[in-house]
């Protein structure tokens, strides 16, 4: 003994090894004496638990029946107690449909098939001749294809090899363009009208009172016939009016709002869920999924949660109309952490 | 009793048990849903109502308000707030606040609906801010789809999709709107109280606020369409039933399978 291929620990003081004559420490007890059930002395019981089991299929069968009844018998028209009424045939269709068969066939198991306990033995996990011979085949392999002896034949294999992924890199290329810097721009541009969502039409200034909201989408939004969806997820801005006192610009962003009124990015800076939680007392944005939490009178600094950055402002003016405009595109990238963001 | 003692070893007792829990827990969110209350109101007022409102207001408002209603430490200035914060803030039973705290709580109204609108009155005098709603938005008449899409993109981040109110920060909450009367939804959007944004008539249209009424009271009177809404909450309360009932049920029938048969 002491082979490692065989799976038995070296070492004389290891553990004690079963089957063994000297170690004669456990006595194996054995299987418990086979207790016999109800159904198995006493035919009445048996056929109790045969009309059971048949009882839990019919059950399934009915469920069926009632999932039918729910999808082709109820007609929906437009209240909404008809559709409670199906979905809640559907549910309790297909509940009662699978439970039936499943609680069936375990009742079945444990009252009527025979219980009798089995023990299998643990057959050995591998043979040291199964080694030897595995060994042998790979062995003859490399000494039948002669690739030792001829080095031709294995350098232009290896290069075969290295070149033959290539195709699937082209491939996966054309699965879309990179992003570019389409993660760095938005619609916003100067005089680009702010408009409500989700009808777009524009604000004036004079229409935004102390401690409003108003959720921005730009002007052009609208008209986008392709990925809007796409274009609106960066563009999205909420807008709010606070007291000037209020707000406490940085240096060379003190023009960025007008009046009091100022401009915010709506994508957290964390994962990009919608900030759009305003407390118009306390003046701070609150992000519903990971409670980020940015102050607006410190230029939307993070005061709790996980955000690292500010959100971006917008820097808006007013038109010659009176409407409320972009004075340019953000100034940094809106949303999440990206890999080339820097 | 004798019977019921007898059968608590029963197999299903633990089973039953389980279901009278479950039944005890959908009965409670059954049973908690409140009452609307019917208003009518006039937005003219007269001078004795002027009079009796300000009389009001000194005795129970001036406190935190200030005398004149010009603002104290403990409380802001109502110059400017209108008629309809007051019905609101008053007929809610918001104010008079309880106690200072995060935000105050909606409880039981202390005053009668005459003497909410004599304290509008005084209250409208001191300067120009929204009167109380016109009936003619309150109808719940409007378009329930425009409502809903309007809900989603204003209110619906911190009220919730379904209305169910959601948390803010510390201590603040979006209430529930399930209830809440249709004049009362009108005169919060328009006025912002505590900590909600104002929607005035140039952000939402008072059509769309009658539209947004209208989608309340629809989908809190026509039920949610996929059975027990406990409570709307989303995850929160959906993971929680999962959690403990529908793993209880799953334990249940793991210990069945490997029990002996008798």
């Amino acid at each position: 003994m002491g082979n490692h291929s065989d799976g038995t620990p070296t070492g004389a003081d290891a553990v004690a090894k079963a089957g063994h004559q000297e170690v004669d420490v456990f006595q194996d007890p054995g299987l418990p004496p086979h207790r016999l059930r109800l159904a198995d002395t006493d035919p009445k019981a048996a056929k109790r638990a045969e009309r059971q089991v048949a009882w839990l299929f019919v059950i399934s069968i009915i469920g069926t029946l009632v999932f039918f009844v729910g999808y082709f018998g109820v007609r929906l028209d437009d209240t909404i107690g008809t559709l409670r009424i199906q979905n809640t045939l559907l549910g309790l269709g297909v509940a009662f449909a699978m439970l039936g068969i499943g609680t069936g066939i375990v009742h079945w198991a444990r009252a009527l098939m025979p219980d009798h306990e089995v023990a299998e033995e643990r057959h050995e996990i591998r043979t040291e001749e199964d080694r030897q011979a595995a060994v042998k085949i790979v062995d003859d392999i490399i000494d039948e294809t002669g690739i030792k002896r001829r080095p031709l034949i294995r350098n232009t294999l290896i290069g075969a090899v290295a070149l033959a992924p290539l195709p699937a890199i082209a491939i996966f290329r054309d699965l879309g363009p990179l992003p570019g810097d389409a993660l760095r721009h938005t619609l916003w541009k100067e005089g680009e009208r702010l408009a409500r969502d989700p009808d777009g039409t524009p604000i004036k200034a004079a229409d935004v009172t102390i401690g409003s909201a108003f959720h921005v989408i730009p002007e052009s939004l609208n008209d986008l016939h392709e990925g809007k969806i796409a274009a609106k997820a960066k563009a999205v801005v909420l807008l709010m009016r606070l007291n000037p006192e209020d707000l406490n610009p940085s240096e060379g962003r003190e023009d960025w709002g007008y009046n009091g009124i100022v401009a915010y990015s709506k994508i957290c800076t964390h994962v990009g869920c919608p900030v759009a939680l305003y407390e118009q007392q306390t003046h701070h944005l609150l992000c519903p999924c990971h409670q980020s939490t940015f102050d607006l009178t410190q230029e939307c600094k993070v005061i709790f949660g996980p955000a690292v950055r500010p959100l971006p402002q917008l820097p808006i003016t007013v038109d010659a109309d009176g409407y409320l405009v972009a004075q340019s595109d953000f100034h940094e990238p809106v949303g999440p952490s990206f890999w080339e963001r820097g | 009793m004798k019977a019921l003692s007898q059968k608590r070893r029963h197999p299903l007792a633990a089973l039953a048990l389980l279901v009278l829990g479950l039944m005890l827990t959908g009965g409670l969110y059954a049973v908690v849903t409140t009452v609307n209350e019917a208003k009518a109101d006039t937005t003219t007022y007269t001078a004795q109502q002027v009079e009796e409102g300000e009389k009001l207001f000194v005795a129970n408002c001036a406190t935190c308000h200030g005398l004149g209603a010009s603002g104290t430490d403990a409380g802001p200035s109502l110059a400017g707030v209108g008629a309809a914060a007051v019905d609101f803030q008053v007929g809610t039973g918001r104010m008079p606040m309880q106690m200072q705290g995060p935000q105050a709580k909606q409880k039981p109204k202390q005053f009668t609906t005459e003497q909410t609108h004599e304290m509008a009155a005084y209250v409208a005098t001191l300067g120009d801010g929204p009167a109380l709603p016109e009936e003619q938005y309150l109808d719940g008449g409007g378009d329930a789809a425009v409502g809903g899409e309007l809900f989603r993109v204003n209110c619906a981040m911190c009220h919730n999709a379904a209305a169910a109110g959601g948390a803010l920060t510390r201590g603040k909450f979006a209430p529930p709107l399930a209830g809440v009367s249709e004049s009362h939804i009108y005169s919060a959007m328009v006025t912002g109280p505590q900590n909600m944004p104002v929607f005035n008539d140039a952000n939402i249209s008072p059509d769309g606020k009658r539209d947004i009424i209208t989608f309340l009271k629809t989908i809190e009177n026509q039920g949610a369409p996929g059975g027990a809404k406990l409570g709307s909450l989303g995850p929160v309360s959906e993971g929680l039933f999962l959690w403990t009932a529908v793993l209880g049920v799953i334990i249940g029938f793991t210990i069945w399978l490997t029990s002996r048969t008798s």
